[in-house]
Parts: C-alpha cells; sequence; structure tokens
C-alpha cells in the first residue's frame, strides 16, 4: 500500500510552500482585494520562474514534463494561501485543453509560453446566469469566426489565450465544440466584472467575428470540456483543501485566544465540536483528493467518478470550514479587517467555477449507474 | 501512488491465502450480507472456539503479539493484511475481540510473568473468554465516574456494585474491572483495578435487551464477591492509569461500521417506482445517494493512507479517529432514509415482507446504538478536538473534590 505521494512529490510542495509563505500572505492578497490589480503578477512571476506553471506541460513544449500529482501538490499549496493568480485558468484549464486536445500547431504555439507565463490562458464556458449546457450555450463558431459574450471568464482581462465553448450547429450533444482564440486579435471586446472575490479577476468577452480554431474535432466539445472539467475538478479539490485546512486552523487559533464568560471559547463543545466537524469532513476531502489525483494520474478510465467524488468532498470541506470559522470568530470575523472573508469568498468562488456540487452529485450517480455496482 | 503490496507484504499476502484456503471456506458473494443470524449463540460460540484455536496455533491469531505470549512478533501491516485476506473467508468471530483486543493486552502490561503464562495462552486459543467491566448506569462517556466499591479485607477485596454494556459477561471466563476503593479521594485517584474470575460467588449477569429486540449486552451485579488482591492490576488508587492502557486498546478493537451501504441503496432506488418516476431518477436520491458514497469512499481512502502509514513503519496520523464519527450517523441516516422511499411499506420488519430482508430497518435500530458504543459521537468530537487539533478541555469542576462530595456522583 502506497497512498501517498513520492518523497520528490513532497519535496516540490514544500518548495511551493516556502515561496507562499514569503511572498503570498494573507497582507499579499488583501492588497488585490483591495486595489485595482486582477492578479498579484509578482507572485505569478515567481510560480512560472521556478517552472511551477510549466510542471505538467511536456517538455518538447518547454514545461518541465511532470504529471498530474505535481500539479496536486501545487495546487494544495495555492489553495491554502488563497493565491491570487491565474494559474488554475491557465494551466489547468487552457494548458490541459490544449494538452489534451490541442493540434500540433496549437500545442507549439501556446504551451511554451503558457509554460513559461509569456501568455495566460483561460477557458470559458458560462453565458450569464445559468449553467452552460448544449442547450443554452449561444455562442457560435463558423467559418473561423466567433461570435457571442461570455461571461463571467476567469482571468479575462489578462489572458492572452481562451479556449472557448462554442455552438457548432449539431444536434444536441453534438452541438458544442472547443475553439482557441488569441484574444490580441481583433473582434474581441472585453470589461471586468464585479464578483463575490476579486482576488480572482473576472470579466466579460464579447466575440465579434473573432477568428478561432478548433481545438478537438467539431461536436466533441462537450464530451471534451467534461474530461477537462474531472481534471480539473481533482486539481481543484487540492486547491480546497488547501483552503479548507487554512480556514479551520485560523479558527483554531482564534478559538485558542478569545476568552468569554471567563474562558477561551475553544474549551466550549458548541466551538470545539464545529472545529472537529472541519477536520473530519476536511480528511475525507483529502482522501478523496488523494483518490482524484491516482486516478487522474493513472487516467484508468474512473477519472470522472472520482474527480467527482473529490470535488463534492472537497467543496463541503471548504464550505463549512470557511463558513463556520467566521461563525467561530464572531462579530469581528464579519468585518472587512479579518481575514476570514478571504476564505469565505474564496470556498464559493472555487465551488462554483466549475459548477455547483448538485451537478457533479448528479454526474457522480451517472458514473455508479453505468458501473454497475448493485 | 498506488495500492500494491510491497514485496515482503505481497509474500506474507500468499502465505495467508495459501493457509486459509486449506483451512476455511470462501465466502458465498451471492448470500446477504445483512440480516439477523439465526443460528444459536451456543453453536456459534463452539465453532468459533475452533477456528480460533486452529489461527492461533498457525500464528495469526495475534500476528502483532510477541512469540513469547504466541504471537508472530510481525507488524501491524501484516496483521491488517491477514483481516483483509480473512474477510474472503467464511469464518466465525466476535467472541474473542473484546479479549484479545483489550483485556489480554491490559494484562500483558500490568500482570505478572506468571500471570501471564496461566492466561495469555488459553484466552489466545480461544479456550477462555474475557470481558470488560467498566461502564456502569451512571458512569458511561464519564466511566472514571464509576461507583463500584472495592473494599479490602485481609488478602482479599470484596466487590459491591453493578456494571453495564459488558458484552457476552454471560459465556466469559474472567473479566478486568475498575472498581472505586477510595471515595474520598478524587475522581481519577480513587480506583484500582483487578482482574476476576466471572464464575465467582455473587456475580450474577442479567442480559439487557435492546430496542432491537435482540440482547447481545449483559449487565453483571456484584454481591460481595472476593477478589484476591494478587489479582490487583497496578498500584491501589492507580487504577486510572490501568484503565487507560485497555482504553487505548479500544479504538483498534471496535471495528467500522459495515452493514447495508449506497450500493444498497442504490439497488433500491433502482427498483423503487415513486409517484414522481423511478426513484433512481429523483434529484434528492442522487444527492443523497453521491453524499453517502462520497464519505465511504473518503473513509475507504483514510484507511489506505493510515495503512500506507503502517505500510511504511510510521505511525498512523490521527485521522484514523474519524471513522466513527462519520459511520455512525450515516449508518443510521442511509437506512432511515432508504426506509422513507419506501412509503407507508418502509415499517416492515419482518424478514419475508421487508425490502432486502428488513436489512435498512435492522440498521436503522443498530444504528442508534452504534452511535453511542464504544465512546459517543461527542466524546469522540471530544477526542478529535483535544488531542488532534490541541483545544482545551472541558472545564473539569469534579477534578480536585473528593468523589463522595461531587453532585449526582458519589454524595449520599
Amino acid at each position: 500500500m502506497n497512498f501517498d505521494f513520492s518523497d520528490d512529490q513532497k519535496m516540490l510542495k514544500d518548495q511551493a510552500r516556502k515561496f507562499l509563505d514569503d511572498t503570498c500572505t494573507l497582507d499579499h492578497v488583501r492588497k488585490i482585494l483591495e486595489g485595482d490589480a486582477s492578479h498579484d503578477d509578482a507572485v505569478w512571476k515567481g510560480l512560472c520562474d521556478l517552472g511551477f506553471a510549466g510542471a505538467a506541460i511536456p517538455e518538447e513544449f518547454g514545461g518541465l514534463g511532470l504529471g498530474p500529482l505535481e500539479l496536486c501538490v501545487l495546487a494544495e499549496e495555492l489553495g491554502r494561501c488563497v493565491a491570487p493568480v491565474p494559474f488554475s485558468s491557465s494551466i489547468y484549464l487552457a494548458a490541459e485543453a490544449l494538452k489534451n486536445f490541442g493540434n500540433q500547431t496549437q500545442k507549439e504555439t501556446w504551451l511554451p509560453q503558457l509554460a513559461t507565463g509569456a501568455c495566460i490562458g483561460t477557458l470559458s464556458a458560462s453565458e450569464g446566469t445559468q449553467p452552460p449546457s448544449p442547450a443554452t450555450v449561444k455562442t457560435t463558431f463558423a467559418d473561423g469566426k466567433l461570435n457571442g459574450t461570455k461571461i463571467p471568464v476567469a482571468d479575462a482581462m489578462i489572458a492572452g489565450l481562451a479556449i472557448v465553448l462554442a455552438n457548432t450547429g449539431g444536434k444536441g450533444e453534438r452541438a458544442l465544440s472547443l475553439v482557441a482564440v488569441d484574444l490580441s486579435a481583433e473582434g474581441i471586446n472585453r470589461r471586468e466584472v464585479e464578483t463575490i472575490d476579486p482576488t480572482r479577476g473576472h470579466g466579460e468577452i464579447v466575440f465579434e467575428n473573432a477568428p478561432a480554431t478548433l481545438v478537438g474535432k467539431e461536436g466533441d466539445g462537450w464530451d471534451n470540456y467534461r474530461r477537462i472539467e474531472a481534471g480539473a475538478a481533482v486539481l481543484v479539490a487540492f486547491e480546497q483543501v488547501g483552503g479548507a485546512e487554512a480556514a479551520m486552523n485560523m479558527a483554531k487559533e482564534y478559538a485558542l485566544e478569545r476568552y468569554a464568560f471567563g474562558r477561551q471559547i475553544g474549551s466550549y463543545q458548541a466551538i470545539k465540536h464545529k472545529i472537529a466537524d472541519m477536520y473530519v469532513k476536511l480528511e475525507l476531502a483529502r482522501s478523496n483528493a488523494y483518490y482524484g489525483a491516482m486516478a487522474f494520474a493513472e487516467d484508468a478510465g474512473d477519472l470522472e467518478l472520482a474527480a467527482a467524488a473529490a470535488r463534492i468532498s472537497a467543496t463541503e470541506a471548504y464550505r463549512f470550514a470557511a463558513q463556520e470559522s467566521i461563525q467561530v470568530h464572531g462579530g469581528i470575523g464579519f468585518t472587512w479587517e479579518a481575514n476570514t472573508q478571504f476564505h469565505y469568498r474564496r470556498s464559493k468562488l472555487l465551488a462554483l467555477s466549475l459548477g455547483s456540487a448538485s451537478r457533479w452529485k448528479d454526474r457522480l450517480v451517472s458514473e455508479l449507474e453505468k458501473s454497475n455496482v448493485a | 501512488m498506488d495500492f500494491n503490496d510491497t514485496p515482503e507484504e505481497a509474500k506474507f499476502r500468499v502465505e495467508v491465502r495459501a493457509w486459509l484456503e486449506a483451512n476455511a471456506k470462501p465466502k458465498d458473494p451471492n448470500k446477504a450480507r445483512a440480516g439477523r443470524s439465526n443460528k444459536a449463540e451456543a453453536d456459534r460460540l463452539a465453532s468459533a472456539r475452533v477456528w480460533q484455536a486452529k489461527k492461533a496455533e498457525a500464528g495469526y491469531a495475534a500476528i502483532t503479539w510477541p512469540t513469547e505470549f504466541g504471537g508472530l512478533g510481525g507488524s501491524s501491516i501484516q496483521s491488517v493484511i491477514y483481516s483483509q485476506e480473512e474477510s474472503n473467508f467464511e469464518v466465525p468471530g466476535g467472541f474473542f475481540d473484546i479479549g484479545l483486543g483489550m483485556c489480554i493486552p491490559t494484562m500483558m502490561a500490568w500482570a505478572t510473568k506468571e500471570q501471564n503464562e496461566r492466561f495469555v495462552k488459553p484466552a489466545l486459543y480461544g479456550e477462555e473468554i474475557w470481558c470488560q467491566l467498566f461502564s456502569e448506569p451512571s458512569a458511561g462517556s464519564d466511566v472514571a465516574g464509576l461507583r463500584t466499591k472495592a473494599e479490602r479485607d485481609g488478602d482479599d477485596w470484596v466487590i459491591n456494585g453493578q456494571k453495564v454494556w459488558t458484552s457476552g459477561a454471560h459465556y466469559c471466563d474472567y473479566g478486568i474491572i475498575v472498581t472505586r476503593s477510595d471515595p474520598t479521594a478524587p475522581k481519577h485517584k480513587g480506583l484500582t483495578f483487578f482482574f476476576l474470575d466471572m464464575k465467582s460467588p455473587g456475580i450474577e449477569v442479567r442480559p439487557i435487551k435492546q430496542i432491537s429486540g435482540e440482547s447481545n449486552f449483559n449487565e453483571v451485579f456484584f454481591t460481595d464477591v472476593r477478589v484476591p488482591d494478587s489479582q490487583r492490576l497496578g498500584d491501589v488508587g492507580e487504577g486510572w492509569k490501568v484503565a487507560l492502557t485497555t482504553l487505548m486498546n479500544e479504538r483498534l478493537a471496535i471495528g467500522q461500521g459495515s452493514g447495508v451501504d449506497y450500493t444498497e441503496l442504490l439497488k433500491l432506488a433502482r427498483q423503487t417506482e415513486l409517484e414522481t418516476g423511478p426513484a433512481i431518477k429523483d434529484a434528492n436520491v442522487r444527492e443523497h445517494l453521491a453524499d453517502w458514497y462520497v464519505e465511504t469512499q473518503g473513509l475507504k481512502y483514510t484507511k489506505f493512507r493510515t495503512l500506507t502509514a503502517l505500510s511504511k513503519g510510521e505511525t498512523p496520523g490521527p485521522e484514523s479517529s474519524i471513522g466513527k464519527i462519520v459511520s455512525g450517523p450515516k449508518m443510521q441516516d442511509l437506512a432511515s432514509f432508504a426506509m422513507d422511499l419506501q412509503g407507508q411499506g418502509g415499517i416492515l420488519q419482518g424478514d419475508e415482507d421487508a425490502e432486502m430482508n428488513a436489512a435498512f430497518q435492522n440498521q436503522w435500530m443498530w444504528g442508534a446504538g452504534y452511535r453511542i458504543a464504544g465512546g459517543t459521537d461527542e466524546i469522540l468530537r471530544n477526542i478529535v478536538s483535544e488531542q488532534v487539533l490541541g483545544l482545551p478541555q472541558d472545564i473539569r469542576v469534579d477534578k480536585k473534590v473528593p468523589f463522595n462530595e461531587l453532585p449526582g456522583s458519589g454524595r449520599k
């Protein structure tokens, strides 16, 4: 039984942690919350310089040629410090989409830039306030031109490349295709949008006859998108695990230092049991995330099920820890000055960024039905 | 990252499997896994003794014990490998877990060499069965608040009082017991620990009838029961220290909840038609199924993380403490939800009428007790928050007060 990361992977994790502990404290995150910048460029550049952005990009395209497990340990550290960087958009989504479904030209054009951070990528599916699906995506791609409006798009204002889920006119689930768009080309208008988590910039992108190229086959977009989502769900689960642990520790430390009615509030069972529950959910989430990592790395056919379990578990762990951490803090936890808000915001952002827990529960049960376990 | 054995583990697994194949019958996968056993206890006990002796002879009854006590001197991971393999075979069990998991390890830590030479081997071979006499009607979670009295009389001690929730007391030969020897000392200081012969005059065992209608536990009454001082474990007044040895082993001895899980609920949902259509297509059913799947898998992989630590020769992390906190409520809630799906028919509990031999109904009954036995949900959360997370203990108003001056406890 060797259900753990390797020593090399743990070393990578320590390296990331040390770097982020120095450069990406909550004071740094607060600067992004309160300022105009869409991300912390120094942290992002540092992560790229250390080779982390290109960790899972093949060496022939300028990366380190490592795999999903290395991304998982990095993700946990990024989540722990609520990193205000476009790592997930550019790496878990855009780079993974090109790696899996891009043609040689697309890979050669974009992957080396994504690996070094010279270009930031993003993936956009949402078109407003309903979940994207073959029935609802209105953005069209025809004759090499993309038309439509995507909102919200993560890192829209800083991205140079967008992988876009667009309607190419097929029937049912075959309606959608993925396309790559160079965002410096003509026919692109973008504006920043206000979200619940300003530490991760989002925007709206309007495409008007913007030149684009197919990523993968026409009509395969929905399947391919779901495959990319599944991998990203595992990586985001590690971010959520890191975030949940940090939020739990914040609650724990406050419960130790705050006194009420003559004793530490952490000595009251109403508080300590709440924190114990954070721990229980966190450990379940970590275990499910580990299995998700293994399924992602081995690609043996159960990624969808493993990713759904990892995502559901981690979403719940982070939701509970972030939300109840504010409750443990009491009034101070609701103030702008308190750091509890970073996890409250990020936990909900991550919970929705790849679709809600309900949607993933439905996906999970669909897999169980297929696997015929009963 | 993989689930594979190391070469040494694989070798041990092959040995164990070969031995099991030669000595036991593989489980029939088509046989229902839940439901009540109708076989009489005496018959089950007789066959369990035979199997236990066979296991002990081969060294598999106590893999981690030192060889001088009849163990194999093996590792924890070997013990796990044996259990994994044994679970694929139809073997009787359940009678020796408390004795070998809690009582005998306490003896090994505190009894004399001669006593251990006398008692360890018969227990290991299933010839003598042991029980644990800790809980009392007014001392459950707060077991150190126990009142059963031990008074010195010459070379003996005289024990009076009542113990409760004693598994198997009616067929046990020996027991370990914590008593209050000094009611004027504070709660933890006035306790003394013994082992005793369960056939001693003055011991009366009465079964407890549970809400399920079954009787798996007993009350044990002590009236002027004489125990020689030579059967005292630890010093007079130091019984709590000895009890902690036992309780440390409790977490290892109490297994994880088994029974109906998401697979059975999935099966039920597939065959059940609700007013709105097939239950399996119902969004609420799907949400619940997914949640319980995720909990079950989370526990399974948490166990794998623990095994990984054992496999590397490390001490497992505190994550293993979450098992019962999660599985207890899940067991109860899942059963309750499955009953809801069956409408009024969900109340049926007869094997013939009820769905899946009343597995859900039986588990719903059992679940209520499982959340209490061996550490309540609440005590387990205290343990996690205090021992894992380092949060403060509850304020103990009884810590320095003489036991007989405590309200509700020793005060007369």
